[in-house]
This record gives C-alpha cells, sequence and structure tokens, in this order.
C-alpha cells in the first residue's frame, strides 16, 4: 500500500505468523491505528472521531430501539410511548438516539467547513471528499426517514412535504413520488418502507466510512497549512508526523469526551429542545400542523426550496426550489474543480478567509430562514443567503485563484509545528513563519 | 359533568379540528411563566401536588378528554402520584374497559390504560405537556426555550386560568376567547374555582387547579423524568472528570514533542 | 516513540492508569443499559401478578382465566367432591406415578396428597395451571377415568385433585403461586 512512509508490523512469534500469512488483520489494522498523523493538527480535526462514535450511538441504540418499536401506522406511535414508559431505560435509549442525530449533524457541519476551509478537497483527496459527501447525502436520507418513524403529526408531515418535492419532476414526477410512497399519499406502506431503509442505510455509511478512512489513509491526513508530508524517507516524515495511536486517540477522545458532557446534559435536562412539541401528537391525516417545519439540520437546505418562489424560464418555482435544494449540495460535490487556487489551506488565502467566513454567516442564515415563516423579510433573505451560497461556489472560489496573492507558506509541517512550540526538538529552523494562527 | 358534556358534545358535533384553524387566524398567546417543582436539573416532582393534579383530571378533564397512553400501574410507581397500591387499584376499578377475550366490558385492572378521549374533538391527554410550547423566540432563535423551557405546563396552566369571558358564534356553535391560546377555542372554561374538594386541604382556587392538574399532565407526558435528571448529573459529573483526566493524560503525552516539561530534549 | 518511555515517573503511570480506568467504568456503564433493555419491560412485569375475583365462581364449576400466557384452573370443588378426592387414596401416595405435591407454595418435596394440592388451608379450592404435563393441551375438565380432567390429546388422566393416574404424563398438573388477598380475591403469582 501507497502512503507515507512508516513502521509496518512484523509478526514475531509462531502464531503471529501464521495467522498473518492466512488474513493480514492484524497488519492492517496496525498500519491503521499507527497512521503516521501531521503533528500540527489541530482542535478541528477531532471531529472524524466524534463522527464515527456517533455512527456506533446510533448503530446500537437504533437496534436496541428495534427491539421494542413497531413499523405499523396503529401501532408506531404507542410503541414509541411504550419504548418511554415500559422498557428498561427505554427513555434514555430514545432520547440518546434522537439526540444523536443532532450531536452527528453538528459534527458532520463542522468537519465539512473545517475541509473547506483547510481545502482538504484539493488534489490529491477529490476521492475522499466526494465519498465523505455521499456519507452526508445517506446521513440526510437516514436522519429524514428516521424522523419519520415516530409517526407523530411532523413525521407524516414532514413526509409527506419532503416527498411532494419528488412530484415536481417534469413528466415521471408524480410516478416517481407514488412509487417512493407505495401508494397516492403518506401511509403504511410508506412507514414501512422508510422503516427498512432505515436500518439499511447507516450500514451502508459505516462501509463509506471504511472507504473514506483507506482512502486518505493512502493520500495521508491534510493539516492546517495544506502542506504535504515529507515522503522522501521514513526518516524526514517522521519529522513531520507522530502515529495515530496514542498522541491523536488520547487528543480525540478528550475532545469527544468534553463534547458527550455537554451532549449528557442535552438528554438528561433537555431532551426535547430539538424537537418539535407537534411530533408528541399522533399523526393525523386530515389535520396539518400550523408550522411545518424540518429538524434544525435540514434548515438551510429547506431555506433555499422555499426562496425560489418564481418561476424561471419554463422551470415554474416549484421545480426551481428542489432544483436549488439539490444544487445547494451539488456544487459541494463539484469543490475540487471550482476551486482554481494554487495553495490548499484557506490559511494562507486572504481573501478567500473573508469569503469563507460569509460562507459560514451564509449557512447560519438560511438556517434561521428555514426555521421562520414563509413569509417577508424571510422571503427575500433567503433569495439573497441562496444567491451567496451559489454565488459563493460557482463564482467567487474560481474567481480567487485568479485574482488572490497567497501568504507564503512554511516549508515543511515541522517548521509550522516548531513555529507554534519554539522549544520542540529535532529539525531544522522554521523556513518562513506562518503570519495567520489556526 | 354532564354540562361539560353537553357542550362539548355540540362542539364536537359542528367543529371537527376547529382549533388549529381557529389559531391560525388567533392573536397573540400570553402564557405566564409559572415556576413548577420539577423545574431545573435537581428539580423533582410533587407527590401531593401530582395527586392533587389527579383529582382534578378525574373530576373535571376525564369528563372529555383521556390519558391513553398512561397505565393505571403507574399511579403507584415511586417519584409520581405514588397511590398505595389498594388505592390505585380502587382508582382503576371505577373505570370500564372493553375486554375482547370476554367481549364484554368489566372494572379495569392495574395493568389496563386509563381510557382514549370521549369526545372526537378532545385531544388524549397523555403527552399534552410535552406536544405545546408555552415559550417561543425571540425571533426563531429557540434562547427562551433555552432558558424558561419549551413551557409545556405553563402553557396548559395559562390555557386554564385564560378565558377572558368573550364568546363567539361560529357554524352554530359558541366559542370561547382564550389568551393563552391566542383566539377563540372550542374548549369552554372548565375551571370556576372550588371545582374539587382537595384532602389536603389547599384551597382549589382556579390557579391552584390550573396549576396541579398541569403538573400532573407533565407527569403523565414525561414519568421517567426524574430517573433521566439523575442519570443526565451522573452522566455529566463522570464525563467532565474523565474529560479532566483525559485532558492531563494528553498534555502529558505530547509534553515531549511539544518540548514542555523535562522530556530529553529539554 | 521510545522517548516517551524515557520520561519515567509513578505519577504519570498514576494518570495513565486513573484515565483507563475510568474510560473502562465509562464504556461499561454505557453497556449495561443495552443489556437491561432485553429484560422483561414493566407492562411484562405487571402481568406477572394477577388478581382473580372469584365471588361469581358456583362450588361445583371451574373458572378458566389466563395467566402468563397459559390458562389457569380455578375451581371451586363442592363438599362430595371434596370427600371423593379423599376418601380416594386415603393420604397413601405410593399408587402415584408423581407423588410430589408440584406446589410452589409449599416446600419442594411436599408430597402429591389432597391437602398439599388446594389453597393453603381451603380444600375448597383447588388452582392449577391448565397445561397438560406430557405435550402442552390444555386438558378437559369434568373427565376422565377418575372424575378429574382429561387431557384428549394423548389421553392423559387426572383425578380431583390434578394428580395424573393414567397416561403418558409424566407429572401432576402444576399448581401456580396463589393465595386469597381478600374474602373473594385469589392473586396469582
Amino acid at each position: 500500500m501507497s502512503g507515507i512512509p512508516h513502521d509496518h508490523y512484523e509478526p514475531k512469534s509462531g502464531i503471529e505468523k501464521w495467522i498473518e500469512s492466512r488474513l493480514p488483520i492484524i497488519g492492517i489494522l496496525y498500519s491503521t491505528l499507527m497512521i503516521p498523523t501531521p503533528k500540527n493538527l489541530n482542535w478541528m480535526w477531532i471531529w472524524g472521531i466524534v463522527l464515527t462514535f456517533c455512527l456506533a450511538l446510533q448503530i446500537i441504540t437504533g437496534i436496541t430501539l428495534v427491539m421494542h418499536y413497531t413499523p405499523d401506522t396503529t401501532l408506531a406511535f404507542a410503541s414509541v410511548e411504550h419504548i418511554m414508559r415500559d422498557v428498561n431505560g427505554g427513555w434514555a435509549l430514545r432520547y440518546l438516539h434522537a439526540n444523536g442525530a443532532s450531536l452527528f449533524f453538528v459534527a458532520v457541519y463542522a468537519h465539512i467547513f473545517r475541509g473547506l476551509y483547510y481545502g482538504s478537497y484539493k488534489a490529491p483527496r477529490e476521492i475522499t471528499w466526494i465519498i465523505g459527501m455521499i456519507i452526508f447525502l445517506l446521513m440526510m436520507a437516514t436522519g429524514f426517514m428516521g424522523y419519520v418513524l415516530p409517526w407523530g403529526q411532523m413525521s407524516f408531515w414532514g413526509a409527506t412535504v419532503i416527498t411532494g418535492l419528488f412530484g415536481a419532476i417534469p413528466l415521471v414526477g408524480e410516478s416517481i413520488q407514488t412509487w417512493l410512497l407505495g401508494g397516492p399519499a403518506v401511509d403504511n406502506a410508506t412507514l414501512t418502507r422508510f422503516f427498512s431503509l432505515h436500518y439499511l442505510l447507516p450500514f451502508v455509511i459505516a462501509a463509506l466510512v471504511a472507504v473514506h478512512i483507506w482512502a486518505f489513509h493512502t493520500t495521508g491526513n491534510n493539516n492546517p497549512t495544506g502542506v504535504a508530508v515529507r515522503r522522501t524517507s521514513k526518516a524526514e516524515a517522521q519529522k513531520d508526523t507522530l502515529p495515530f495511536w496514542p498522541y491523536f486517540v488520547i487528543k480525540d477522545l478528550f475532545a469527544l469526551a468534553l463534547i458527550l458532557a455537554v451532549f449528557a446534559a442535552i438528554v438528561g435536562f433537555m431532551p426535547n429542545f430539538l424537537g418539535h412539541p407537534d411530533n408528541y401528537i399522533e399523526a393525523n391525516a386530515l389535520a396539518t400542523p400550523a408550522h411545518i417545519v424540518p429538524e434544525w439540520y435540514f434548515l438551510p437546505f429547506y431555506a433555499m426550496l422555499r426562496a425560489i418562489t418564481f418561476d424561471i424560464l419554463f422551470i415554474n418555482s416549484k421545480l426551481g426550489g428542489v432544483i436549488a435544494m439539490f444544487g445547494s449540495i451539488i456544487v459541494l460535490f463539484l469543490v475540487p474543480w471550482l476551486d482554481t487556487s494554487r495553495v490548499r489551506s484557506g490559511r494562507y488565502r486572504p481573501m478567500f478567509k473573508v469569503w469563507f467566513v460569509l460562507l459560514v454567516i451564509d449557512f447560519f442564515l438560511l438556517m434561521w430562514c428555514g426555521a421562520m415563516p414563509a413569509e417577508q423579510p424571510y422571503v427575500i433573505i433567503s433569495q439573497l443567503g441562496t444567491l451567496f451560497w451559489f454565488g459563493f461556489f460557482l463564482v467567487i472560489l474560481p474567481l480567487l485563484g485568479l485574482f488572490e496573492k497567497p501568504l507564503p507558506q512554511p516549508e515543511t509541517i515541522e517548521a509550522d509545528f516548531r513555529a507554534h512550540y519554539p522549544d520542540a526538538g529535532g529539525g531544522d529552523v522554521p523556513a518562513a513563519r506562518p503570519t495567520a494562527a489556526e | 359533568m354532564t354540562r361539560h358534556l353537553l357542550l362539548s358534545g355540540l362542539v364536537a358535533l359542528g367543529l371537527l379540528g376547529a382549533p388549529a384553524a381557529v389559531q391560525a387566524a388567533g392573536g397573540e398567546q400570553h402564557v405566564h411563566d409559572y415556576s413548577f417543582s420539577f423545574e431545573g436539573p435537581f428539580g423533582s416532582y410533587d407527590q401531593s401536588q401530582l395527586q392533587r393534579g389527579l383529582q382534578v383530571y378525574t373530576e373535571i378533564c376525564a369528563a372529555c378528554h383521556g390519558l391513553k397512553f398512561v397505565p393505571f400501574r403507574t399511579l403507584s410507581d415511586h417519584g409520581g402520584p405514588a397511590l398505595e397500591e389498594a388505592q390505585m387499584r380502587a382508582y382503576a376499578a371505577q373505570y370500564e374497559v372493553f375486554d375482547p377475550e370476554l367481549d364484554d366490558f368489566r372494572p379495569a385492572s392495574p395493568t389496563d390504560h386509563f381510557p382514549p378521549s370521549s369526545l372526537s374533538n378532545a385531544p388524549d391527554l397523555s403527552l399534552m405537556a410535552k406536544a405545546r410550547a408555552g415559550f417561543h423566540g425571540p425571533f426563531g432563535t429557540g434562547i427562551n426555550q433555552f432558558l424558561r423551557g419549551i413551557g409545556g405546563p405553563e402553557y396548559i396552566a395559562s390555557m386554564l386560568t385564560g378565558f377572558t369571558g368573550e364568546t363567539e358564534e361560529m357554524a352554530g356553535t359558541t366559542l370561547y376567547e382564550n389568551e393563552a391560546f391566542g383566539g377563540y377555542m372550542a374548549m369552554n372554561p372548565v375551571l370556576l374555582g372550588d371545582d374539587v374538594e382537595y384532602a389536603d386541604g389547599t384551597p382549589a382556587t382556579v390557579e391552584q387547579e390550573a396549576l396541579d392538574v398541569a403538573a400532573f399532565l407533565m407527569w403523565t407526558a414525561e414519568p421517567k423524568m426524574m430517573d433521566r435528571k439523575s442519570a443526565g448529573l451522573t452522566g455529566v459529573l463522570f464525563l467532565i472528570l474523565l474529560t479532566v483526566l483525559l485532558y492531563y493524560t494528553n498534555k502529558k503525552l505530547w509534553a515531549p514533542h511539544k518540548g514542555k516539561g523535562k522530556g530529553p530534549h529539554a | 516513540m521510545s522517548h516517551v518511555d524515557d520520561d519515567g515517573g509513578s505519577r504519570r503511570d498514576f494518570l495513565y492508569v486513573a484515565t483507563g480506568a475510568a474510560g473502562a467504568i465509562t464504556v461499561g456503564a454505557a453497556v449495561w443499559p443495552l443489556v437491561n433493555q432485553m429484560n422483561p419491560s414493566a407492562d411484562v412485569q405487571a402481568m406477572a401478578s394477577i388478581q382473580v375475583d372469584v365471588s361469581a365462581v358456583e362450588p361445583g364449576t371451574q373458572l378458566t382465566v389466563k395467566f402468563l400466557g397459559k390458562p389457569v384452573f380455578i375451581r371451586r370443588r363442592t363438599p362430595q367432591e371434596i370427600e371423593e378426592a379423599i376418601a380416594d387414596l386415603g393420604g397413601d401416595v405410593s399408587p402415584l406415578g408423581d407423588q410430589n405435591a408440584r406446589n410452589p407454595n409449599l416446600p419442594p418435596d411436599a408430597l402429591a396428597v389432597d391437602e398439599n394440592r388446594v389453597l393453603e388451608g381451603n380444600e375448597e379450592w383447588l388452582v392449577m395451571i391448565g397445561v397438560c404435563t406430557h405435550l402442552g393441551c390444555v386438558p378437559l375438565g369434568n373427565a376422565g377415568e377418575f372424575g378429574g380432567w382429561f387431557c384428549p390429546c394423548h389421553g392423559s388422566h387426572y383425578d380431583r385433585s390434578g394428580r395424573i393416574r393414567k397416561g403418558p404424563a409424566p407429572e401432576n398438573l402444576h399448581i401456580p403461586v396463589a393465595k386469597f388477598v381478600s374474602e373473594n380475591v385469589i392473586e396469582l403469582g
């Protein structure tokens, strides 16, 4: 396997050699765990572990919930109440699962914006990035279908509205919508298939996570400087890196424990804060809640869906909204080729930095608009926000590479590390000091 | 009791799903931020308040509203109203449930649930305290809910005390203006003061009855709240300890590489 | 990374051990709820004990109730039945295939005499799990060669005390944990 030069597992005893020659699993685990990791990684590189934890948490709590849940429109809501009232610790499992979804999305957004800022999508990490984006899409699908399962009012009407989007597709839209729902409206057939897929997709995600890790273990981690690890020799690589175990495992676990302390406080003291009161009312196909609002993590994209209130040529506003929503994620897929800059990390890109901050603000602005009713002034704010979102990726990002004068980058990761820790031993004096701290 | 049934029956005939429609057209909601014993990380249910609330529910609300997700046996649960076993059995036996095995009605046993609502437009109250938000905003940020809670029980208490006395005829039905609801609603003012006689001698004012039944409905909606808070507190404290330990472990581990402490390069 | 090991000291070791132990406790505490959720839930546990009102059961009739998923026979015997049941073997258990009372309300070695089969101190009431000890069919009442129960599946005959007398069943009909909690109410479980 290519990658940064490092020590490999050497089977010593007879049993180890016997196993390794038949199934080199210890060697693979050793290489994965001991992967040389840039030693200048900052605290934004902890989200991968948090995400892995979230996936495990959701799968484990999910499997236990399935032991008590009944996917049937007449029983689903009552079976959730059975979990909350009768099952031993069932309330904890359900609240962990429901709030675990929120933690999952907090982490994934932090992870994605980290990648955007430090140029983690740029060559040679395009495939890592694209697999990550596929995981993100699957997470959204899984989260959406999971929210339908308790069969509350928001479950039902959220499913109705979101599957209704597919009806906007010309010619085949209505057939697709009917096919998705298994009937003319959201009903038992919809619930059972969403349950099936909600159970399946996390395992698909887990497989893609393995591929995601495989990909960036081949290219090596990006780091805050964007400068590559020296690969000419093992000795030089070791000046830039430290093994993942124990240095980054312990660092990441520290961050994870801190995050989980906050998470435990939310689950213990305000488990319904991030949910909707309407979902404690059983689904009723005859009465729509006054405000249908998706879960907070869908709000920015929901805002872009609602921002298109006008027809564009032959595209009516409904289809336009659907295109805007899916397009807002498709542009993320294209980022590796939309960014024309030769410099990887945003740390050395003065103009990019400003635009990036605006993008983050835009994201939160859209999130806020998505939670507000579809009326002025929120519609116009959503429209401007949507315009900026697409403008950033389709216009600003390509042009920045042409007009921006990047700052000098450090020669090596080691130099960057020593700029932060002047007392750190080994190696030469840094060639150029970075001008911006992380 | 008959009066409530009669009025609500009239409403049911003409106005299925009317509350939502009226609310959309209605004005501002005024929800008073009552304080309850179960608020905050260390708050817990007040057993005698839950028992009073059960009494208000039984004698007034139960005429129209059900509690179909609540089993009678949980009335004896520790942390809830905590009725004596015999009291709880006697309470359950007041209700008749249909038993498909007998193909007949029989007195309810502890394993049975409260009956569902007897009126089609009277919502089930099991989860009402979690299905309503008393607090909103400001400006869609959720800060009020973060600071004061979601406000379900506050909403219920405010609604029960929030009738202005104004009425309106709509489609042959009388609607009643309510400040907490923010408009005209199908439910009539049911609490008039001294509607029940509390065994513990608490004066049965309208506000007292409203607060008691709101607390009781919070318990029916979230019977495991005490377990949750104590588990949450244990979890938070232990994770903070683990965080501190991992902080020092991490610091120690990295010290030689960051040139701090007495590493080999110092 | 060898130079980590150079930096000796028991304080560092203590820190690592404490962190490892705290981590292990956290994982252990997280595993328990995952195991415990598979134990019987509160609604199932509540079914482990039921109260049956027997005021309407006339002498010579039997009430069948469902308890823990199985039928339970609650028979109120007439004075004649009681007399016949006692006179049948006259306290001698040696002719019985199963000499154990099969009554969890009594010590496990109690003999299968009639007074050990009835509700404690109340020979009018016979409470038994209505499941044939052969292969689990439900025996018919007032039937068989011994005036008690007869299992139609493979022809097991039980007497007036529910003891196996003839046929393939290996044991007497089992008795559930049962007692009177008030004048007219029997509690099962």
